[in-house]
């Protein structure tokens, strides 16, 4: 395929590299340095998609950002990307795409019945079509609806790509790099300012690439890649291409998405494909530039009608003729310098203007090349379905309202010009007030509410000279104040041609007896006559007609529509614009990858995995792990085919019968020092703090303000004012955050200190009717007989060498011990214990036989304390002091605390024996009552009891105290389970707890 | 995301900080009697203010200690922040 529309040495291409790509399965060339839409318009392709709603045929409409259409599902590297704008995406070898929402192909698309059905296809049709029966929106109407809509297909496989994160601090963002951009960052980076330039296309310049002027006695073009070079060796400044700032947050905090390999085949090794930059700035300059907006006309989205600076960009930029029978239709000088451009290059355009005899240098210098112009002349309709063939032309009255007589000019396509839009989009976000600016028909940023200042065409400046002045100053003026250096910029010379006033003609009427569609909205399928239904039906608000039409909606935001569709509200309504207000603009600006967003964060990286000391050993000893918040904890330790009940009733057995020993690291843990740490526990605890002497430990119970149970664990005095609190694992945080909150904000006059020793004790439960015989061996100097260390008791002891805190706590009912070293010796201990254990036959236990010996113990954990419940419903209320006064005691007083038939812990056995319990389940009276069946308590806890051989369970029901023997069901519509139960007490083992005080 | 200046370290992006809620609430003195309506007011009832807001926060992340905020909670304006125990007038 040759590139029949490529103009011989013209553009910013590298000629000397082709390209070959696929376009719909078809092989085509293009350069290094094109984008997949030009290189598509150089071997003459218009035609790439199909239209959101209607299916109708579309093509290129912008040549960058601005484009609404032109989106393509993209293929690179064995993966595949849907919402990529063809005039965005870098040309590479290899590329593939296809166009998207048409089936079974661009050219013959079954959907495009929808483009002759439209007049059933009014804005709200769906809402109105698709309401009855109600029954059928989720089944029948939605998935037809979606199907027929959107705009590409998600990926469902892992994405092998790789996102980064980068924070980074700055003076002043620059967000683009037109002549704005670079003449503020040039004058900043020269007083020392810390500068980010972004630039979201390839090449750095912005309108300068493009336009046809002069500065400093060298072509725009030049003097940016001079400002460019000079500010790449500056240290104190960062140049970004391909990155565009699409939020601008709180505080001056906006977000930046840098494409790093998306115009590479294939991503380099270690490099992401995007990096997403998160930039605090003392100051933001917004030159965001401007964005062509487009006349009204019929048939507007036919492929080949476009907007003529895009027409431009592809010219002088690509190289590339977007037509070779080019008609220019115009409010304004723009479009004269783009039929210039096409007359340069040995093609004769013609030019409509819509007003009647405007005069300046540049319509002077097109009447000079002899380029035809029609004053007073309008485009009523585009012909051609699939591409531009004619246009019906007319001539158009003063007042605008009446047109002539329709003629049919011959031409290939239609470059379209309605003045310009400033892109306030960044302004807007950041909390401006925009204001209306009359002379350009537009909005413009307003009083700025964070540290922003918009300018050039941004800030609705057209004048090059104007926007360099203010830019260079205002440069200046920023980073003097924030670098106290002041060096003076020699403002260059700028040769530019002077515009006439634009026309403030928008829409073109619709000659009688005519049913054009005229777009408004060319992503979402929006046309005039979808407003003016909206307003009819009473749709007043801006907000309201844009969410009954979508208009402005989606990923287009609006960047072509916006304006248009609030001119034609302000005329239906008879208001001024700036009384009919836009729409919020709303971050991104362009769509960003999800993966971007989501950078590193993701699988195993989503959350910090925290391992023991002793975590290799329990690695190399079969253990299977299990996620306990951050924590990694073996589950179970696995013995040749066993499966994880057989193993935990081992594990739990032998416990039971000898001595087990169990990692106990994750604990929370808070060393508390200071004369009043007695008097601060004495206050979070439930129980009484105040008489526990040294060497002693206490089960402590603490609430929240409002009367639910927080924590519960052993706090042990270690010294005269020195405890070591434990905490459940989940919760260990959240306890610390807690003594800060009363000791900093509440009780600020007790002296205690508080901080956080979880990492550095390592922890081993010894549990088992033979753990004393192995402590005995392992700390031979020390008494730990029932009298030199008894229950609750502490003592510290030397464990080979190495020192150690000896508690005697219990939460596996047995005769039981915890011992903590400093993490660094934590695998040497629990070496030591197996090694000195064997006599013992000692084993590791996991947390599955952990649970179940705290099960049928009926010690309470998380699975009860689940933020829900009270003291009384753990059966804990013997804890709950009635002399002095704590945190959430007064809210133990409500009335649904108190009364009479209160839910209250308790033990369940199925009637059989046999089935064991689904955690969660039901407990009710009748299993065949009505639905909705009475729920008297829920299952919180199920395991095998080792001691009885049979399933045991713990609940939490209503009026538990006085339902023990009663016959209930368990039900599980989960698992379909219905199990008929007998209610028991929770301390189903040894209920007078005289094993763990042996 | 909120630009906090921590009184003990300085300006600190909000991913440092956690929400700690009203920092006009008082908290009952222990041991004395507290109607059951005082009660509500100290565990439930806040106001849901749009505007000038003075709340807590504890830099989580960095020093650990909890601040006062005087915060704008319509356009997340930060005005002062505060030590703990300082006085706010």
């Amino acid at each position: 395929m040759t590139q029949a529309f490529r103009v011989e040495n013209v553009g910013l291409i590298n000629r000397d590299k082709k390209l070959s790509f696929k376009f719909n399965g078809k092989k085509y060339f293009g350069y290094e340095g094109d984008t997949l839409a030009s290189a598509l318009l150089a071997n003459g392709v218009h035609l790439v998609g199909r239209s959101f709603k209607y299916h109708r045929p579309r093509g290129f409409f912008g040549a960058g950002v601005d484009e609404p259409y032109a989106v393509v599902q993209l293929y690179r590297n064995g993966e595949t990307e849907p919402n990529i704008k063809a005039t965005e995406q870098e040309l590479f070898e290899g590329l593939e795409a296809k166009s998207v929402n048409c089936w079974p192909s661009v050219n013959f698309d079954v959907g495009a019945i929808n483009n002759f059905l439209k007049i059933f296809l009014p804005a709200g049709f769906y809402y109105k079509t698709f309401m009855w029966p109600k029954s059928f929106w989720f089944r029948i109407y939605e998935p037809f609806i979606r199907k027929a809509a959107g705009l590409g297909v998600a990926s469902t496989k892992h994405d092998k790509e790789r996102y980064e994160h980068k924070y980074e601090y700055c003076d002043l963002l620059i967000a683009g790099s037109g002549p704005s951009g670079l003449a503020s960052a040039y004058a900043a980076a020269k007083n020392g300012a810390k500068v980010i330039l972004a630039e979201d296309k390839p090449r750095f310049g912005g309108s300068l690439l493009t336009s046809d002027v002069n500065i400093g006695n060298q072509s725009g073009k030049d003097w940016a890649e001079g400002i460019i070079a000079e500010l790449k060796t500056m240290p104190n400044v960062v140049v970004k291409n391909r990155s565009q700032i699409f939020g601008y947050y709180d505080h001056n905090m906006l977000v930046m998405s840098e494409k790093v390999s998306d115009h590479l085949p294939a991503t380099k090794k270690y490099h992401p494909n995007k990096r997403l930059w998160y930039i605090r700035a003392k100051e933001v300059l917004i030159s965001s530039g401007s964005i062509e907006r487009p006349i009204v006309f019929g048939n507007n989205d036919t492929p080949g009608v476009m907007l003529s600076s895009a027409a431009k960009e592809y010219l002088k930029v690509y190289g590339v003729l977007v037509g070779r029978k080019p008609l220019v239709f115009t409010n304004n000088d723009s479009g004269y310098e783009t039929a210039i451009e096409f007359k340069k290059h040995g093609v004769d355009p013609i030019i409509l203007d819509t007003r009647k005899n405007p005069k300046s240098e540049i319509i002077d210098e097109a009447k000079n090349l002899g380029i035809n112009i029609k004053n007073s002349y309008v485009v009523v309709a585009a012909n051609g379905y699939k591409k531009v063939k004619s246009a019906h032309i007319a001539s158009i009255s003063e007042d605008k309202k009446q047109l002539g007589e329709i003629e049919n000019l011959q031409c290939d396509c239609i470059c379209v010009s309605g003045f310009w839009t400033p892109t306030i989009h960044l302004a807007s976000q950041s909390g401006n007030k925009t204001k209306f600016k009359e002379e350009i028909d537009a909005f413009v940023p307003g009083q700025s509410k964070q540290n922003e200042t918009t300018l050039g065409a941004a800030n609705g400046v057209f004048s090059l000279e104007e926007t360099l002045k203010t830019s260079f100053s205002v440069g200046s003026e920023l980073s003097k104040k924030l670098t106290e250096n002041d060096n003076e910029i020699a403002i260059p010379n700028v040769v530019e041609k002077k515009s006439s006033q634009h026309d403030k003609f928008w829409c073109v009427p619709l000659p009688k007896g005519k049913h054009y569609k005229r777009f408004l909205d060319f992503q979402n399928d929006v046309a005039v006559s979808d407003v003016e239904i909206a307003l009819r039906e009473g749709y007043r608000s801006i907000e309201h007609v844009k969410r009954y039409t979508t208009l402005g909606m989606a990923t287009d935001q609006g960047k072509t529509s916006n304006l248009n569709g609030l001119q034609l509200v302000s005329e239906i309504e008879n208001k001024v614009v700036p009384a009919v207000g836009h729409t919020t603009f709303r971050p991104p600006y362009t769509p960003v990858s999800i993966g971007a967003i989501v950078g590193r964060e993701i699988g195993k990286h989503s959350k910090p995995t925290r391992k023991s000391p002793m975590h290799d050993w329990h690695e190399k000893n079969n253990a299977v792990f299990v996620d306990a918040g951050v924590w990694l904890r073996p589950r179970y330790y696995k013995r040749g085919n066993e499966n994880l009940f057989e193993a935990s009733k081992r594990e739990a057995k032998n416990v039971r019968s000898n001595v087990g020993v169990c990692d106990v690291t994750t604990l929370g843990k808070i060393d508390i020092k200071g004369p009043d740490a007695a008097e601060l526990l004495n206050r979070v605890y439930t129980n009484a703090w105040l008489k526990l002497p040294v060497g002693k430990a206490r089960y402590g119970l603490m609430l929240r303000e409002d009367g639910i149970v927080m924590d519960d664990g052993t706090t042990t005095r270690i010294f005269e004012n020195h405890y070591h609190m434990t905490t459940t694992t989940a919760q260990a945080a959240n306890v610390l955050s807690h003594l800060e909150y009363y000791l900093q904000l509440v009780w600020p006059e007790l002296n205690v200190n508080v901080v956080s020793t979880t990492e550095q004790w390592a922890g081993a439960a010894i549990a088992g009717p033979k753990s004393r015989d192995l402590l005995q061996k392992l700390f031979p100097s020390s008494d730990v007989s029932n009298e030199g260390l008894p229950f609750m008791g502490y003592i510290e002891g030397d464990l080979f060498g190495v020192k150690a805190r000896i508690f005697r706590i219990s939460f596996s009912g047995e005769l039981a011990y915890e011992v903590n070293v400093e993490s660094d010796y934590g695998n040497f201990m629990w070496e030591k214990i197996m090694q000195v254990g064997e006599e013992f036959k000692i084993q590791p236990y996991g947390t599955e036989a952990l649970s179940t010996l705290r099960i049928e113990m009926g010690h309470v954990a998380g699975s009860e304390l689940d933020g829900r419940t009270i003291p009384y419903d753990n059966a804990l209320d013997g804890l709950v002091s009635k002399k002095k006064d704590f945190i959430g005691k007064r809210s133990l007083q409500r009335s649904a605390f108190t009364a009479e038939d209160r839910q209250r812990i308790v033990g369940v056995v199925p009637l059989d024996k046999k089935t064991s319990i689904p955690e969660g389940s039901h407990l009710v009276k009748d299993d065949k009552a009505q639905l909705p069946n009475p729920k008297l308590g829920h299952i919180s806890a199920s395991c095998w009891s080792v001691e009885y051989d049979n399933p045991f369970s713990l609940a939490i029901l209503k009026d538990g105290k006085n339902m023990i023997g009663k016959k209930l069901f368990a039900m599980s519509p989960l698992k379909n389970k219905v199990i008929p139960v007998e209610i028991v007490s929770s301390h189903y083992v040894d209920p007078k707890g005289e094993r763990v005080r042996s | 995301m909120l630009y906090i200046n921590c009184p003990h370290c300085g300006m600190r992006s909000q991913n440092e900080f956690s929400y700690g809620g009203d920092a006009s609430v008082k908290r009952p003195e222990l041991n004395k009697e507290v109607s059951d309506q005082e009660w509500d007011n100290f565990v439930y009832n806040r106001k849901s203010l749009r505007g000038k807001h003075l709340e807590l926060w504890q830099h989580i992340s960095g020093c650990r200690q909890w601040i006062k905020v005087e915060r704008d909670t319509a356009t997340h304006e930060i005005f002062r922040t505060f030590k703990a125990d300082e006085e706010v007038a």
